[in-house]
This record gives C-alpha cells, sequence and structure tokens, in this order.
C-alpha cells in the first residue's frame, strides 16, 4: 500500500518542540506522550482516591457504628457525627467510589493513558491523528473530576443515588448530583473525542505494510474499545440532559405519576418512566464494562507474546472474538433489570444474548491460556500480573453466569455476590494487567526498568489481599446480605452468620494499600535511578520497541515499514529467537 | 445558473483528482433535483397528516418518507453514495444499535398481566 | 513531523483524516437523537394519553421551518462546489445564505418558545412538552454550534483558502457534513413531533 507523506500533502499542526514554552510542552501539549502521561497520573491519583474512600467504607463495614480511628474527627459533623459515619455519607462514598474508579480512574488509564501513549507507536504512525482533539479530550477529562470532586463540598454533599444514579430517587437527591450529572458531560465528551481520535488514527495512520491482521492485538482490543465508546456513551448524555431537565426544569421524564415523597404527593406532572432511566444507563453502561476489560487483554496479550517468546495463539480467532464481543455488547444491557419487573418476555431475550456474549471471551481466555503451552516461559515482573490475570478473569467470568441467568439472579441480584463478581473482573483482573503494563512499558517511556524484586512484593502481596477482599463477597451474597447497607447487614438476622466476612474483607483492604506502597517507591525512584536500558529491553518484535527510549516528537526518525506479522517469535531459520516487525523479510 | 469552470488547473495529489470541472456540473445538477424532491416530501408529509389516518398506519408513513428524505439527504448532500463502502459498515452497525435502543424496551410492553 | 492524510484521502479508505472522524462523530449523534427518540417512543407507548401534534404546536410555522433548513442544506452543499469549482466569491455567497437560513430557523423556533411560554405551556407541564421542548431544544444549540463554526469559516478561517485551499475545501465539506446531519435530524423530528 503506497502511503504518499510528501512534505506538500502532509500538515505540519504540532510545533517545534526546542522552540515551544514550558506550558505548550508539558500542559498544553499535542503530543500523544505528553498527554498519555497526564493521562496516567491523573488517573493513578483518582484510582488511589477512589480506593481511599473505599477503606474509610470498610471500617464502617468491619465495625459498624464505631468512631473512625484517625480521620473520623476530620470528616466533619455532618458526615462523622463524632466520628461514626453518617448512612447519608456512606451513601456518597459507595457512588463516588463506583463512580471514579470506573470513570476518573480505570477507562482513562486503560484508554487514555496506554491508549495514547502505546497505539500510535504501534501502528508505526508519528501522533494520533488529531492532536489539539488529544488535548482537549485530557483537559475535558480533567474538568469533569474536578467537577466531581468538588462535589463533596456543596450542601448535602456529594452524589449518594449509586453510581447508576437510579430515579426517582436521583431526581430529588440533593445538588451533588447535579454536579454528578454535569460532570459526566464532560466525561463523555472527553470520551467523544478520544475515541473518534483512537479510530480515525486506526485506520488512517497506520504504516506502510501495517494491514489491520499485521496490528497488535493491543491495538485492535482498542481499537474495538473506541467504538464502544463512541457509540454507547451517547444514550447516557441523553438521559443526563433528561435527568438534569427534571432536576432543574422540573420535567417528569423519570417521575411515574402519583409519587408520593415522605408523605407528599409531588407536584409534577408525573408520566415518567424510572426505567427509562436505566434502560439508557445501562445501554451505555454494559458496554462501559467491555471498555473496562478489552484493554486489560491487550495488554495480557502483548505480555504473554513476549515472555513465552512464541506467538499467540488463535491470533486470527481472538481478533474475531474481540469484534463479536463488541457487537454483542450493545445488546445485553437489560440483564441488569431482570428484577424491575419489566417481563419475562424481555428477559428471556437479554438473557440469551447474555448467554451467547460468553462465548467470544472464553475464545479469548482460552487462547490466552493455549499461548503458554510449549513456550519458552520467563517471568519478570510483567509476566507475573499478566499470568494471574487469566484465573483471576476466569473467576469473575465464571461467576457472571448466575447473574446473567433470570431465575438465579432472583436470588442473586443486589447482594454482595454482584460486587464480587464484577470486582474480579476489574480489580484482580484489568487492575492486574494495568499494573503489568505500567511494569511492561516503564522502559520505553523512561529509557528504565522497574526494580524486579519491588515488583514481585507488590505483585503477590496485592494479589493475594485481592483474593482475600472478593472471595468472601460471594459468601456473604449466596447467604443474602445485600448491597449498599451502610452497616454491612448488622441489622439483619439472615446475615449474622457471615458477617465475620467484613472483619477479614477490611483487614485485607488496609493491607492491601499498605502493598501499594513499594509500586509507589518503585515506580517514582525508577524514573531517575532505575536501571538504564537500550531501546528494546525485553527483545519484543512490536513496533513501539523499535523507537528511541523515550520517543521523540515525532516517534520515529523515519516511519518504518512493516514487512511481518505482530507476534513472530522463535522463527525458524533465524538467528535471535525474535524478528521484529519492521525487519525485511530474509531474500 | 451557470457554473462553468473558468480555470483548468485542478489540485494533484489525490484531492479534487477524482472530481473534475463537468463532475461539479452534474453534481450541482442533482443538488437541485434533490432539493425539489425534498420540497416535494415534505409538502405531501404535512398533506398526508391531516388525513386522520390511524395512528400505526401514520406513524409507519411519516417515518417511510422520513426515511426517504434522509437518504436523499444522506445520498447526495453528503455525498455517502459516491464514498467507499467501509463508511457504510459503521453507519449500518450504527442503525442496528440505534434499533436495539429503540425497540427492545418496548417488548417489556408485551408481557402486561391484565392490560 | 508531519500527520499523514490531513488533505489527500488514504487509498484503501478513500477519507481524509477530517471526513472520517466527523462520519464517525456523527454517528455518535445518531445514538444521541437516537435515545431522545427512544425515550419519546417509550413515555408515548407507556402513556395513556397523548396529545396529537398539531393540538398543541404550530404546523405551518414549523413546515416552514423545515423549507428553511432544506434550503441550508443545499446552499451549504454549493458553498463546498464553489470551492470546488474555485469560486471563492459564490463561496461567500452561499456560506453566508447558509448561515442566514440557519438564524431564520432559530428565529421562528424562538417565536414558537416564546408563545408556548406565552400561554404557560413550559417543559414541567407534561411529558409531551417535556419532550418536545428537549429534542427541539438540543436540536437548536446544535443548530447555533453550526452556525458559529460555518461564520468562522465565512470570516476569519477563510483566510486558509489563499494559503492551502485543498484543506480549506476539506474543512467545509466537513462542516458541510455536520451541517446536513443538522438538517437530517430535523427531517425526522418534524413529523415526529408535530404530524403524529
Amino acid at each position: 500500500m503506497e502511503q504518499a507523506v510528501t512534505p506538500e500533502d502532509a500538515v505540519h499542526v504540532v510545533g517545534h518542540e526546542e522552540s515551544l514554552s514550558f506550558w505548550r510542552k508539558y500542559v498544553f501539549s499535542l503530543d500523544h506522550k505528553v498527554i498519555g502521561i497526564q493521562y496516567l497520573f491523573t488517573s493513578l491519583l483518582f484510582l488511589l482516591f477512589g480506593f481511599t474512600l473505599m477503606m474509610i467504607m470498610r471500617w464502617q463495614l468491619a465495625y459498624p457504628m464505631q468512631p473512625i480511628p484517625l480521620i473520623g474527627g476530620l470528616l466533619g459533623q455532618t458526615n462523622a457525627p463524632e466520628g461514626i459515619m453518617a448512612p447519608e455519607f456512606y451513601n456518597q462514598l459507595g457512588a463516588m467510589h463506583g463512580t471514579i474508579m470506573v470513570f476518573l480512574g480505570i477507562v482513562p488509564l486503560a484508554v487514555g493513558a496506554f491508549g495514547n501513549f502505546i497505539l500510535p507507536l504501534q501502528i508505526g504512525a508519528p501522533d494520533m491523528a488529531f492532536p489539539k482533539l488529544n488535548m482537549m479530550s485530557y483537559w475535558s477529562y480533567f474538568l469533569g473530576g474536578v467537577t466531581m470532586l468538588s462535589s463533596f463540598f456543596v450542601p448535602g454533599g456529594a452524589a449518594n443515588s449509586g453510581w447508576t444514579s437510579y430515579p426517582p430517587l436521583s431526581d430529588i437527591a440533593t445538588f451533588g448530583q447535579t454536579m454528578w450529572l454535569l460532570g459526566m458531560v464532560f466525561l463523555i465528551t472527553s470520551s467523544l473525542l478520544g475515541s473518534v481520535n483512537f479510530i480515525v488514527t486506526t485506520m488512517q495512520l497506520r504504516a506502510r505494510g501495517m494491514t489491520f491482521m499485521r496490528l497488535p492485538f493491543f491495538v485492535w482490543a482498542e481499537f474495538v474499545t473506541s467504538f464502544l465508546l463512541l457509540l454507547a456513551f451517547p444514550p447516557l448524555e441523553a438521559a443526563a440532559v433528561m435527568q438534569l431537565m427534571d432536576r432543574l426544569g422540573g420535567t417528569s421524564f423519570f417521575l411515574p405519576t402519583g409519587l408520593v415523597v415522605t408523605g407528599q404527593p409531588l407536584s409534577v406532572s408525573g408520566g415518567g418512566s424510572p426505567l427509562l432511566w436505566q434502560h439508557l444507563f445501562w445501554f451505555l453502561a454494559h458496554p462501559e464494562v467491555y471498555v473496562l476489560i478489552l484493554p486489560a487483554m491487550g495488554i495480557v496479550a502483548e505480555i504473554i507474546a513476549n515472555n513465552t517468546r512464541k506467538p499467540l495463539w488463535g491470533y486470527r480467532s481472538m481478533v474475531y472474538a474481540a469484534i463479536f464481543l463488541g457487537f454483542m455488547s450493545f445488546l445485553v444491557w437489560a440483564h441488569h433489570m431482570f428484577m424491575t419487573g419489566m417481563g419475562t418476555v424481555i428477559s428471556t431475550f437479554f438473557q440469551t444474548t447474555t448467554m451467547i456474549i460468553s462465548i467470544p471471551s472464553v475464545i479469548i481466555l482460552t487462547a490466552l491460556l493455549i499461548s503458554l503451552w510449549g513456550g519458552s516461559i520467563r517471568f519478570p515482573t510483567p509476566m507475573l500480573f499478566a499470568l494471574a490475570f487469566l484465573p483471576m478473569f476466569g473467576i469473575g467470568g465464571l461467576t457472571g453466569l448466575p447473574l446473567g441467568l433470570a431465575p438465579t439472579d432472583i436470588h442473586l441480584h443486589d447482594t454482595y455476590y454482584v460486587i464480587g463478581h464484577f470486582h474480579y473482573v476489574v480489580a484482580p483482573g484489568t487492575i492486574l494487567a494495568l499494573f503489568g503494563g505500567i511494569y511492561y512499558w516503564f522502559p520505553k517511556v523512561t529509557g528504565r526498568k522497574m526494580n524486579d524484586v519491588l515488583g514481585k512484593i507488590h505483585f503477590w502481596g496485592t494479589l493475594i489481599c485481592m483474593n482475600l477482599i472478593f472471595m468472601p463477597m460471594f459468601i456473604e451474597g449466596l447467604a443474602g446480605v445485600s448491597r449498599r447497607l451502610y452497616d454491612g447487614g448488622a441489622q439483619y438476622a439472615h446475615a449474622q452468620g457471615v458477617l465475620h466476612w467484613n472483619v477479614v474483607m477490611s483487614m485485607a483492604a488496609w493491607t492491601l494499600s499498605l502493598f501499594q506502597i513499594p509500586f509507589i517507591i518503585n515506580f517514582f525512584v525508577s524514573i531517575k535511578k532505575g536501571k538504564k536500558v537500550p531501546e528494546n529491553p525485553w527483545e519484543a518484535t512490536t513496533l513501539e520497541w523499535a523507537a528511541p527510549s523515550p520517543p521523540p516528537h515525532g516517534n520515529f526518525l523515519k516511519l518504518p515499514d512493516v514487512y511481518r506479522g505482530p507476534y513472530e517469535y522463535s522463527v525458524p531459520g533465524y538467528e535471535k529467537d525474535f524478528t521484529p516487525q519492521n525487519e525485511p523479510q530474509k531474500v | 445558473m451557470d457554473f462553468l469552470v473558468s480555470y483548468p488547473l485542478l489540485i494533484v495529489g489525490g484531492y479534487m483528482s477524482s472530481i473534475g470541472a463537468g463532475e461539479i456540473k452534474k453534481r450541482v445538477r442533482i443538488y437541485v433535483i434533490v432539493f425539489v424532491a425534498l420540497l416535494a416530501l415534505t409538502l405531501v408529509t404535512v398533506t398526508i397528516s391531516y388525513l386522520h389516518l390511524g395512528i400505526a398506519a401514520a406513524v409507519i408513513v411519516a417515518l417511510l418518507i422520513a426515511a426517504t428524505k434522509g437518504s436523499l439527504v444522506a445520498s447526495y448532500f453528503m455525498h455517502l453514495i459516491s464514498e467507499k463502502k467501509v463508511l457504510y459498515l459503521a453507519l449500518i452497525v450504527t442503525a442496528v444499535f440505534l434499533l436495539a435502543l429503540v425497540f427492545l424496551p418496548l417488548t417489556a410492553y408485551y408481557d402486561r398481566i391484565g392490560n | 513531523m508531519q500527520i499523514p492524510y490531513t488533505v489527500t484521502t488514504r487509498p484503501e479508505t478513500g477519507l481524509f483524516n477530517a471526513k472520517l472522524g466527523i462520519w464517525l462523530f456523527l454517528a455518535s449523534e445518531v445514538m444521541l437523537f437516537g435515545a431522545l427518540f427512544s425515550s419519546y417512543i417509550l413515555l408515548r407507548t407507556g402513556a395513556p394519553h397523548w396529545p396529537h401534534g398539531r393540538e398543541i404546536l404550530n404546523v405551518p410555522l414549523a413546515t416552514l421551518n423545515t423549507i428553511i433548513l432544506i434550503a441550508s442544506s443545499v446552499t451549504m452543499v454549493m458553498s463546498w462546489a464553489s470551492l470546488a469549482m474555485k469560486r471563492f466569491d459564490r463561496f461567500r455567497l452561499f456560506m453566508s445564505l447558509t448561515i442566514l437560513l440557519g438564524l431564520a430557523f432559530l428565529v421562528i423556533k424562538g417565536f414558537e418558545y416564546g408563545t408556548k411560554f406565552e400561554h404557560g405551556l413550559f417543559p414541567s407541564q407534561s411529558t409531551f412538552l417535556a419532550v418536545y421542548f428537549t429534542l427541539t431544544g438540543l436540536h437548536g444549540l446544535h443548530v447555533i454550534g453550526g452556525i458559529i463554526v460555518n461564520s468562522y469559516h465565512l470570516g476569519l478561517g477563510s483566510k486558509m483558502w489563499k494559503t492551502e485551499p485543498e484543506r480549506f475545501a476539506n474543512r467545509i465539506e466537513v462542516a458541510g457534513l455536520y451541517w446536513h446531519f443538522v438538517d437530517l435530524v430535523w427531517i425526522f423530528l418534524f413529523p415526529t413531533l408535530y404530524l403524529l
């Protein structure tokens, strides 16, 4: 495929790096790598903050109505009178924990940080297709984050109707909910700009010879993810507009006729449907969970291929499975609504599509597992995280099955079982993969490796603690303990037999935070003092390793030509056990 | 309206090399025809609305006319008809998801007990 | 450092970057307005009583508005065709007409809204009105956005015609795609709200 990159027909949109001011170089940069790093630091901070909210919640869950040590006095008399958490504050923490982790933490990290930094490099492009949109995407995210965080300080506190913001409760909730909606508008804008950028970049800026079937699986994952974000977010934006109209304009999009609040009938027109919100919300939120998992699968695929020194097994199947997964993800949303009374006809449809969607997930997981067979496996820190992802995602996925089947969901819906299921996929699933990705690509970003001993301590501590936190949730859920109870179920007779697990989980959560300390130290110290490494320390085949570490503005001194697929490891007839994509064929 | 090109120069390099002067004249003629068609269809749809059809028929007719008008705008004003098929893929997929969003929630009404 | 295919088209796709970008953005807009349409359908299907559009809304005025918007789509595509024929003067004519027609649409809409408010018909009055104001309001915001972009291209932005004419023509094509889409949404909005 001839690529006409001549000076007259290309556009020089990015400034000369040497002559830019500090602000244009580091703050309002147009370079995808700088923007990726901005996303990295911001999202890691939000993840830490969201985790902190949960650690505070876990005190109340383990020791309900006990004054919170150390910080109880700092939370204020409204949030924690006498240092004891108020139920309203618990609700705020819960709603914001979910919102922050999903929208401000994981997606910006998996897509904004990893996608932005790595994707153009892996396809052999000089930058993203729209650098200015890229920058606006980051700052829109930043504004959304600021809006969300500041909601803690308004009268009534932050949003407290769950990350799902179900009406009628959310319609009549405190001002923090309005800020949540405004924050979401910023975040959705950011996401929209980003997804257009990723799709156009992948389709238009691939280097010569980089056909679609030679793309690293990570690029495919981000590509499909971008379509999910592009098409699934707008209905939530529409819903947010309608909820803002309900809250600020007095409309009744989501308020049914005859609603009575604390003994008084609401003086609104009525005629609305709370279920309408749920349809629109879950239309986004289900594809959103595939947004959470796909980039992680992409990262794991890269690390496994590299550390088994052999090609991925079933690359083609994985690609088709990822595309099918993305497509199906739009057709399963109402499996979150089985208990709404919406009916058996509609439930049957969604139960069926949900069973079908498990197939591509299993194909991808199986292909990754089989990829290990017969490999010369190495175990640097990234590989530990990638390997652990496989069984953890397996548990997460399998525990989803009784939730996706309507009859069993009757017992399990809105219990701790659900919390256990989705956390397994996201926490010991996606987050482990993301950590692996940070260790893996750190040398490309900085030119230095992170310390492997600290990495292993971080890995084992995180893996064990995460399992101690989330496995007991299945036990509690099966026993019927509901989610979102501000005292963890202390008042319920049926919960008494399992409540001791709350203490175990809380201890594990606090210990988990301690095990992040080696990671944080490792990360920052290695930036300056890590072992210096050449540009391809892992001896990998994909194009980002052909660029200098860190890559300069424009990435490649000369745009590469691609001659082969992404995982040519241990190819017979070659001296080295890896052949980079840009190495010409032997004559 | 006369839109004869007085300059013989066209930019080389992929852009416009496929769109010559004669092509533009043809396109302009098509734009005018489409405009007239859209006006006509608008008047038709308004007139039909005064016929007091049953709600089901009214909806189907109105949406069919709107879809026709929309296709004309998309195909000719938005040049969709002369684009490569890869673009259609994204739009068809979008249409599928839109139909799912519109029609699947309605299936909840099939289940009404004691309607 | 240069980004390929900002002006020329990539052979496989037949598109330059911004054109693909705007089509993808429009796909997301289809989902946005589609979600509102879906909400309208759901609310109407579940409602015991729903007024016919013409009972509450001004059909003749909206028909005029429909014609105005369709005409603006024609002038928009003509402004791009003028650039293709290197007639910058015609481009200015047609772009100005497009902007004027867009403003006329908004004026009529504003008049419609005004009369509603005068009669105490606010979005909070009924779900019909809530849907009407939200759908047309969001559409109206998109019209405003289009007018702002078009005005920029007519004014300051048109300087690019002298230095990079192909890139400028591409921008007008992309702006045109957006504007046609706004027209397209109204083509569906009008019968749905006013004629059913």
